[in-house]
């Protein structure tokens, strides 16, 4: 790779204009084709059997029934995905998810799947397998799970990142730990001190598509994947290894995506339905139920947190620690460690430590949620803020700004800041009409702030210029917020061309090299620094074509505006050379032009926000209603400003819904009482007010236009502000998340009762 | 020589430390020496671990080069949404 990805400074035509979205029409007349929506001749219908049981032992599984069953084409188990994994753990735990293996761990743990001729004959199958369970005790709490007397879930699991390597297994499967200076110290030197403990319950990311493949397996061993995912190279990349196939031989293709938000980067359906097809010979085609999402796909972490702060009278904090405790599900993650890299990033601390610890419960395998637990943490960590500043007696923004962090800050979880956005989104909130306005009776105000790390990855483009001076973009980073239209904006700006000129598409696994998937807010990112790569070979191209029909050297060639241009006095006689006048000639000229990018975008800016919230509590009912929400966000450069305000107002519009309502309910028995949404109560428009936003832009030093993500860091502060808005209007500190009117009027009679 | 600052739970595998010094010009010579100076190390980083470079975290560009005097501090993979 020979491409300097530094920011360069240059003024924008295209970039931060805001053109109407590419796939707009086919979204809104229900032609765009999700992944439910592809179908294949001979197509089977798949079906997945899941435990009942919270946890269980399998003891025997008998499908022989649902076998012969007309209209029955194959039954599968575990002995049809046999550990391939070679030793790789994280691996196995994908296996293990996908199947279960000998043991259910969880309500909603596949344990058999069957592919039949139409839905009716698959369900009537499922039926008729028998699987003799012996069930075992459960534990589905963060808190319980880490008591000695937890039923163990995995007795081969001892707790990594001791001083002192364990001697018993334990449902604790890793400590970390992060800081600087000495808080015990620190704490000494403070006038006051804030010492409280929060819960936050576990939610769904609550995508409105459920998960759904075809899979289509030929005699030959070659296989297609149509699937709904985040990414389809990474999707490939696990179902080549779980069903050991060549990656070559299975082409993966994306669908539309009805929201992933974390939730659609691990495979669960599509190694069984590749299973399922392989072994009954036709295309399966696998979607799961909305029941079947929320027992088994998708959730992120329930916790647990400590925090303790301290501060002078002049509000400097002094030290900041915290314990963060966070449910991984079955299966090993690394939930905590990042709460606990992300809980004070926002602050200058001189003394600060978080200890984080991953927690196995009998629940579904933890997957990411957007900026996946920094909100958990960041709930914690600004409601203590919040009380300190009122403690210290000073305003709360007034009290972040004189401990946000800046550049040259040592973060949290170590390495020093560069030039950050942390200062400018406080300052912009300290200033925003919001938070003037008046407040009515039983409302109340709240303010919070919010880190995400954001990253970049591997990345391949192909930029292929049409005959007609049209242009092909194939990214390979699906588009899950309108990456589509924002490359668009960057290939248009490199060529200087017009937006409309430019088409890009989400090419398959077989068309283009490997790209990590659309995760980490790197989409834009990633994609946009590939694609300005891609547009300056292909210009590199264009001016030796140029050069050609000119007959000229190509040294005496530039490009500007969309244009060859021959340089020097000697070819004044000569006019410019469109892009499409180049062209059109290029069959005449060396053949079709293209430009092509590989490389590794690394060096993603983090992102800050300051998000604002008014809130009205009823005190007889506990029932809130969200009056105003503002989010100020620093995106770095904004390629397409609609597209970045509509995740800062998804990001706002589903925290709102994690603070004030969302929560998976396990009864004593271990199974989820709410799959779905009557009962999981996600927020619709009624709910929401017009979600302000406004878009900071303090460049990226590591990217050639400044681009930062900005698809995570809006669902970091919403959780701590609704808070603090909630506990202003309340009267008394909200701890646990969510706030449901129950809680809330709980809080409230506690307090009136002393 | 470039001084190389581990997380708190990585320092646990490179024997209690949280600062080493190494000989390394960039991040996949880092690895390298690592793995074999510390062993305990080696599968962490096959997990995977991110370099921060003066600030910006680096995931995969192993032939990033460290220059002489910046700040190298050793990370966690990243999981994101």
């Amino acid at each position: 790779m020979n491409f300097d990805p530094r920011f360069s400074g240059r003024k924008f035509t295209s970039v931060g204009t805001r053109p109407i979205r590419p796939d707009g029409v086919d979204k809104v007349t229900g032609r765009a084709r999700y992944g439910a929506d592809f179908n294949m001749a001979g197509q089977l219908v798949g079906r997945v059997l899941r435990s009942p049981h919270a946890h269980a032992k399998i003891r025997k599984i008998d499908t022989s029934k649902a076998e012969k069953l007309p209209g029955v084409k194959a039954v599968i188990t575990a002995a049809d995905l046999p550990d391939l994994t070679d030793g790789d753990a994280a691996m196995y735990d994908v296996l293990d998810n996908c199947m279960a293996r000998g043991k259910a761990l969880y309500d909603g743990h596949a344990v058999a799947a069957v592919a039949a001729v139409d839905a009716r004959t698959a369900r009537q199958a499922l039926k008729l397998i028998e699987v003799d369970y012996e069930l075992l005790p459960h534990v589905t709490d963060v808190d319980e799970a880490m008591k000695h007397s937890a039923p163990l879930i995995n007795d081969a699991i001892f707790t990594e990142g001791l001083e002192e390597k364990p001697v018993k297994p334990s449902n604790v499967t890793k400590r970390s730990q992060f800081g600087h200076g000495d808080v015990h110290q620190g704490f000494g030197h403070a006038d006051f001190i804030v010492e409280r403990s929060f819960k936050t319950e576990q939610t769904h990311q609550g995508y409105i598509e459920p998960h759904a493949c075809v899979a289509s397996v030929s005699s030959d061993g070659t296989a297609d994947l149509w699937v709904c995912t985040q990414g389809h190279f990474v999707y490939r990349q696990h179902c080549a290894q779980l069903l050991g196939m060549e990656a070559s031989k299975l082409r993966v293709t994306s669908s539309e995506i009805g929201g992933g938000f974390g939730g659609k980067t691990h495979v669960w359906a599509e190694p069984v339905a590749l299973a399922l097809s392989r072994k009954a010979g036709r295309p399966v085609k696998l979607v799961m139920t909305r029941d079947e999402v929320f027992r088994a796909s998708g959730p992120t972490s329930a916790t647990s947190v400590d925090v303790r702060i301290g501060a002078r009278k002049d509000g400097t904090i002094t030290a900041a620690e915290a314990t963060l405790r966070y449910s991984c599900g079955p299966y090993a993650g690394s939930w905590a460690e990042i709460g606990a890299m992300t809980a004070f990033a926002c602050y200058r601390l001189d003394n600060v430590k978080t200890v984080g610890y991953e927690v196995l419960v009998n629940r579904p395998k933890t997957a990411a949620y957007r900026a996946p637990s920094a909100p958990m943490a960041a709930f914690a960590v600004e409601s203590a803020v919040d009380e300190l500043a009122k403690e210290v007696g000073m305003d709360p923004v007034e009290f972040r700004i004189r401990n946000a962090a800046q550049e040259g800050t040592r973060s949290s979880y170590g390495p020093v800041y560069g030039p950050i956005g942390i200062g400018p989104t406080l300052e912009a909130a300290k200033s925003h009409p919001h938070m003037k306005a008046p407040l009515g009776k039983n409302q109340g105000r709240g303010m919070a702030c919010g880190f995400w790390f954001n990253f970049g990855g591997q990345t391949c483009t192909d930029l292929n210029i049409g005959m007609d001076g049209s242009v092909s973009l194939a990214v390979g980073t699906v588009d899950v917020g309108g990456s589509r239209a924002s490359l668009s904006l960057v290939a248009a700006e490199e060529l200087g061309i017009a937006y409309e000129q430019v088409k890009a598409i989400v090419a398959d696994t077989s068309s283009l090299g490997y790209n990590d998937m659309t995760d980490g807010s790197r989409g834009t990112f990633s994609s946009s620094m590939a694609t300005i790569s891609a547009a300056r070979n292909a210009i590199k191209i264009l001016r030796e074509r140029a050069a050609q029909m000119w007959d000229i050297s190509v040294d005496d060639v530039v490009w500007e505006n969309g244009h060859a241009i021959a340089k020097g006095e000697k070819h004044g006689n000569l006019g410019r050379l469109s892009l499409k006048e180049i062209a059109v000639a290029s069959g005449k000229t060396g053949g079709p032009i293209a430009g092509h990018s590989e490389l590794v975008a690394d060096g993603a800016g983090v992102s800050f926000a300051t998000h604002i919230c008014d809130i009205e509590v009823d005190p007889e009912t506990g029932a809130t209603r969200v009056l105003r929400y503002t989010v100020v966000q620093d995106a770095g450069k904004a390629v397409h400003p609609t597209y970045v305000e509509g995740q800062y107002q998804g990001g706002a519009a589903q925290g709102i819904g994690w603070a004030l309502n969302e929560e998976y309910i396990y009864g004593k028995d271990g199974r989820l009482q709410n799959p779905g949404f009557l009962d999981y109560r996600i927020p619709v428009c009624s709910d929401l007010p017009m979600i302000d936003t406004q878009i900071l832009e303090i460049p990226n030093p590591n990217h050639p236009y400044g681009v930062r993500g900005v698809g995570e860091t809006s669902i970091v502060p919403p959780l701590a502000a609704i808070a603090n808005a909630v506990s202003n209007a309340a009267g008394v500190r909200m701890t646990h998340i969510p706030m449901s009117p129950p809680r809330i009027l709980a809080a409230i009679e506690a307090k009136r009762a002393g | 020589m470039v001084e190389v600052t581990l997380w708190g739970s990585l320092g646990a595998a490179a024997g209690g430390k949280n600062k080493v010094e190494i000989e390394a010009k960039d991040i996949r010579e880092l690895f390298r020496k690592l793995a074999e100076q510390y062993p305990g190390l080696e599968p962490l980083i096959d997990r995977g671990i991110a370099v921060a470079i003066d600030g910006t975290i680096y995931r995969d560009t192993w032939s990033k080069e460290l220059p002489e005097g910046s700040e190298i501090f050793l990370l966690p993979r990243l999981a994101g949404g």
